[in-house]
């Protein structure tokens, strides 16, 4: 009995106890409701905290959680305007800048004349792997400036079906030709890195300004001159940046976000009109800007005098190690 | 004429999901493509709120703007379209778009990711008021009929408001001084280079 009455003698008194310490702890009951109106989140505030404004969504679709992204008008800024010009001073700058380099060099010749005799330059791998990374590149380049600038070429003069037509087919064709193109650049890196480790030998080439703007200079250089290893590394290190942003944007939202898919966009779109500008100088001095300079991707066999001129050095290994190297020209002179 | 806009007041959103249904019934959008969506921010804290949001229709609009074969027009009533017929599915539109308005309707492996989709204010494509054409690529026209857009509609709350501008905005600053708050008009900023000043 007295046992049972000093228990509730101590359950009464901390429960007294307990209930004093809650009432000085909690706030008072009115103040105590959250006011969800006051606390609401404002756009204008979020919009300045934050570069978007994300939230929940029901449907699968994660992407569609960004509310709102005002960086697209920066991205927008970018492909209206600095692309645009980019793209715009770089093609028609080099293009300006080889029309000025004709006139005042014209073409660079041989200085000793064609010698009948022929060296082989590229196998016939070599100029596979070149040529399938050059078709390729050279489609890949058209339509991706066709993307860039054919709404205000091309489609005032063939019309909107029309354009649609070749943009769509520009689309797909870029899109594929994607493959054989970083399957090309992979093999020129194997094939031809070897060659193109810059040595002090390029440096005596720069400094010579490569016998480009000169008559009858021609600095020494073995399989790859200092110009020729710029290029290499310009489509090894350009290609890479290609493929990987071309990839992502090949791939949309594949683990990527609104902003990943604008800088993979942004990081193709500058590289490849560089890379154009640089090619169309690659072109140039491959083609109409150098005599016997096509030999070499065209039969792979390179005249001998042209070889002496342009690759003294890479004319004295493969002589040793042929003993002669040279053969006569393939057809038999009368 | 009229400028045609959407305004959601956060404040009376309920996240029911019936524009985004309503939207999906009327246009018979096939699945996987959202033309409308409903975005709650701040979810279970204090003070969430949720947006439905689609194309805003812009003034000046991004995706016009960086359309690589200009496949968008703006009709007299400040209603943004675009014409799948010439859409070639670049996806740029997604990227410039503050929104995430533009839709696809493949998954986009290789690029194939189909002629875009998006919210036409229910005002169909360019192809004449309420054709089997217009109605097979973009859906109902009932702007030609007459009516506001199907979403703004039938909103049990009245949250999201459709019509002209000036008038859905006189009626969002009523709604704000009687009551006292109001989050803002969402996109508004964004989209039109405005808010509504209460």
């Amino acid at each position: 009995m007295k046992h049972v009455f000093s228990t509730s003698i101590r359950a009464a008194f901390f429960g007294l106890f307990g209930a004093l310490l809650l009432a000085v702890a909690a706030p008072a009951p009115a103040s105590a409701q959250v006011n969800p109106t006051t606390q609401a989140v404002k756009e204008e505030q979020l919009l300045r905290q934050l570069q978007q404004v994300d939230g929940r969504i029901s449907i699968p679709d994660a992407k569609a959680s960004v509310l709102m992204q005002p960086a697209g008008r920066q991205w927008r800024e970018f492909h209206n305007t600095t692309m645009f010009w980019t793209g715009a001073v770089s093609v028609l700058g080099m293009l300006g800048l080889l029309v000025i380099f004709y006139m005042v060099r014209g073409r660079i010749m041989i200085d000793a004349g064609p010698s009948g005799r022929t060296i082989t330059r590229f196998n016939s791998f070599e100029r596979f792997i070149h040529w399938m990374t050059a078709g390729t590149f050279m489609v890949l380049a058209l339509t991706g400036l066709n993307v860039a600038f054919g709404k205000y070429l091309l489609l005032p003069l063939i019309g909107p079906e029309a354009f649609t037509t070749v943009s769509q087919l520009g689309k797909y064709a870029h899109n594929y030709l994607a493959f054989p193109f970083m399957i090309g650049v992979v093999f020129m890196f194997l094939v031809w890195v070897k060659d193109n480790i810059p040595t002090s030998i390029d440096a005596a080439w720069i400094a010579a300004g490569g016998g480009l703007f000169s008559k009858g200079v021609h600095p020494p250089a073995k399989k790859f001159n200092a110009g020729q290893k710029l290029i290499f590394w310009t489509v090894i290190i350009g290609g890479v940046a290609l493929s990987i942003s071309g990839v992502v944007l090949l791939f949309p939202f594949y683990q990527t976000t609104i902003e990943n898919m604008q800088l993979a966009q942004i990081v193709h779109g500058l590289v490849g009109a560089v890379i154009v500008a640089i090619m169309i100088a690659h072109i140039y001095i491959g083609s109409v800007g150098m005599e016997g300079a096509f030999d070499a991707m065209g039969s792979g066999e390179v005249d001998v005098n042209w070889a002496k001129e342009h690759h003294s050095l890479w004319v004295q290994e493969e002589m040793a190690k042929s003993g002669s190297g040279s053969k006569p020209a393939a057809v038999a002179a009368e | 004429m009229a400028r045609m806009k959407f305004l959601c007041d956060a404040d009376r959103c309920i996240e029911c999901n019936a524009c985004v249904t309503a939207c999906k019934n009327e246009h018979e959008v096939p699945w996987g493509i959202n033309r409308r969506r409903v975005v709650t921010i701040n979810d279970g804290k204090p003070g969430e709120r949720s947006i439905s949001m689609a194309c805003m229709h812009c003034t000046d609009a991004p995706c016009a703007a960086v359309c690589p074969v200009d496949c968008f027009l703006t009709t007299a009533d400040g209603v943004v379209l675009h014409s799948k017929d010439l859409c070639i599915g670049c996806g740029y539109c997604f990227y410039a778009c503050p929104f995430g308005a533009p839709q696809y309707p493949k998954v986009g492996n290789f690029g194939s990711r189909g002629k875009m989709d998006k919210c036409t204010y229910c005002a169909g494509g360019p192809e004449a008021d309420n054709s089997p054409e217009e109605y097979a690529k973009y859906g109902a026209n009932r702007l030609a009929e007459g009516k506001l857009p199907i979403c703004a509609e039938m909103c049990s709350t009245k949250a999201l408001l459709a019509g002209d501008g000036e008038m859905i905005a006189t009626i969002y600053k009523e709604r704000v001084l009687k009551r006292g708050y109001g989050s803002g008009a969402w996109g508004w900023k964004v989209a039109y280079k405005e808010t509504i000043a209460v």
